[in-house]
């Protein structure tokens, strides 16, 4: 890592199974294009990527390696030219890659063939930054870093360039002519992000109830993969209930008590004790986790099977991308 | 998918939820990501892209629930006892000035009141490893403090309402700290990681600064 960029870490499918342990899963903040990218380079899915955040790091690579920078649009370089994404790049050993900054969208995933191969820590190689375990040591990637690939990454990657039958007509860089959807970047904003009501919804007020489905919501510069805090409509709650701590989840709108919603993201605390007003459909948080600080959005309220229609809908674009996609790496 | 059975605390409950969570546990439903007892209810947490979930989830949850619940065991001591030494010194316990004036409790009595009832592990949640636990003595019941620390030392135990919290990282809180231990609550490199599950018995234990420093 010659820069390591705004809010680079490693990441994988998540740490599942620890919750009842406070141990929060972690993961991708936008999975579905974590999962193309992985599928760009042949991955299985799940394997550890880079997540990086709005300022791309600048990274020297030791080895040849097939990569893919998917999700947000970065203005990246590779060896001085602009570097193709959504698709599979084959990087010379000793070439620089440079992630530029976000153009669309916040977050982008650089996946190797073979995955990034840290120690796993309790099943998984994503980074917990608050509790420093996980990833690269358990921090932000920063300058000087070394980061471990799978050893024999040169020669799988090779090999699966080989398969891929790249050309090398859009400039020198060794790559493809084709490219996977980016399902998950933010339309003209505000975006409009689905929502159920949430348990604490109806201890709101009349006013509160009203506002926050039909308020613009902006995302704080204090948001991050915790939570993004959103300014709008102070939020009040018709009688201020002590709530035990309970539970809570990827996508809960909570409120505290100075009115301004937070919307647990992938780094969340595993429960709290704050009043939720909404959960956001499951289907609709990687689309959130895309916007930027100062990025705009919408709530839409919908119902539980809703939700569960548009889940089973991403699941089917998701799958037709990551078909048509192996159908192109020949596997 | 939460599924509440009361919204005050009561021990009798929470202990039915670990059983619950262990039967939901052995099931080992795919798609079942993650099975959490909380304080009166218990979460299940779903990967909702995975191939196999059900066309509803929550008619699934709801059949799983009753019929758990009606195999589970009533609540068996898991026999798990955690000793945890605790040194009240008012140099850890940054709050005992406070929660004595708020209970006319002397500051020596408030160690002796503390270690004195048997505690258990609620839930554990928040950051990695941090347990609530319940059992404190009805006298030591002090409110959340009006203003928050930003820095909750490492290892504080601190109490609210009519539980004992043990920080495992430094973070921001709002709970009364009466003193600190010097074990390691969670450490990922370990077997088990957490030194607290829910469910377990917990044993406060009173030390010295010496102690306390040898222990550290």
């Amino acid at each position: 890592m010659i820069r390591a960029g705004l809010y680079s870490t490693v990441q994988d499918r998540g740490r599942y199974g620890l919750q009842h342990l406070g141990v929060v899963p972690c993961g991708p903040m936008d999975p579905v294009a974590f999962e193309l990218a992985n599928a760009l380079v042949g991955n299985r899915e799940g394997e550890a990527a880079i997540e990086i955040t709005l300022l791309g790091p600048e990274i020297e690579f030791g080895v040849t390696a097939l990569v893919a920078l998917c999700g947000a649009q970065f203005d990246a370089t590779l060896a001085g030219q602009a570097l193709p994404l959504n698709r599979p790049v084959l990087v010379e050993k000793g070439a620089i890659l440079k992630g530029g900054q976000a153009l669309v969208g916040s977050r982008a995933y650089l996946a190797v063939a073979g995955g990034i191969a840290t120690v796993p820590v309790l099943g998984s190689r994503s980074t917990y930054v608050p509790a420093g375990f996980g990833g690269h040591e358990g921090r932000l990637l920063r300058a000087g870093d070394s980061l471990a690939m799978i050893d024999g990454v040169a020669s799988l990657s090779l090999k699966r360039y080989e398969k891929l039958g790249g050309k090398k007509s859009l400039s020198d860089l060794r790559s493809v002519g084709w490219s996977s959807p980016a399902l998950t970047l933010p339309e003209r904003e505000p975006i409009v992000i689905h929502a159920i009501e949430g348990r604490h919804h109806a201890q709101f007020d009349a006013a509160a109830r009203r506002a926050f489905f039909d308020a613009t919501w902006k995302v704080t510069p204090d948001s991050n993969r915790m939570g993004f805090r959103l300014a709008g409509p102070v939020l009040a709650r018709s009688e201020a209930i002590e709530i035990l701590s309970e539970p809570a989840c990827l996508g809960t709108v909570q409120v505290p008590a100075n009115g301004m919603p937070i919307a647990l993201m992938a780094d969340r605390q595993t429960t709290g004790g704050y009043p939720k007003i909404a959960e956001i459909a499951a289907a609709d948080v990687p689309r959130m986790a895309q916007l930027a600080p100062g990025g705009q959005v919408q709530f839409a309220r919908c119902t539980l099977e809703q939700a569960g229609e548009l889940r089973r809908v991403l699941r089917e674009r998701l799958d037709a991308a990551q078909r048509a996609l192996a159908w192109m790496a020949g596997t | 998918m939460y599924a509440e059975f009361g919204d005050t605390l009561d021990l009798e409950l929470n202990r039915s939820l670990h059983a619950l969570a262990a039967a939901i546990r052995a099931r080992a439903v795919p798609w079942i990501q993650d099975v959490v007892p909380a304080m009166c209810g218990i979460a299940l947490y779903f990967d909702p892209f995975h191939p196999q979930l059900p066309g509803s989830v929550l008619e699934f949850c709801r059949g799983l629930l009753e019929e758990c619940f009606k195999s589970a065991s009533k609540f068996e001591d898991s026999g798990r006892s955690v000793e945890v030494p605790v040194c009240y010194d008012v140099e850890f316990g940054l709050d005992l000035t406070e929660v004595s004036q708020k209970t006319s409790i002397q500051i020596e009595e408030i160690a002796k009141r503390h270690v004195k009832t048997q505690h258990w592990v609620l839930m554990v949640g928040f950051s990695p490893g941090q347990p609530y636990i319940g059992g404190l003595d009805a006298k030591l019941a002090v409110p959340r403090r009006a203003t928050p620390r930003t820095r909750m030392p490492m290892g504080s135990v601190a109490i609210a309402n009519a539980q004992t919290v043990v920080y495992p990282y430094e973070t921001p809180g709002g709970w009364s700290i009466i003193g600190r231990t010097p074990l390691t609550v969670f450490d990922p490199g370990r077997n088990p990681a957490s030194l607290f599950a829910p469910g377990d018995r917990v044993r406060f234990v009173p030390i010295s600064r010496t102690e306390f420093d040898k222990l550290a």
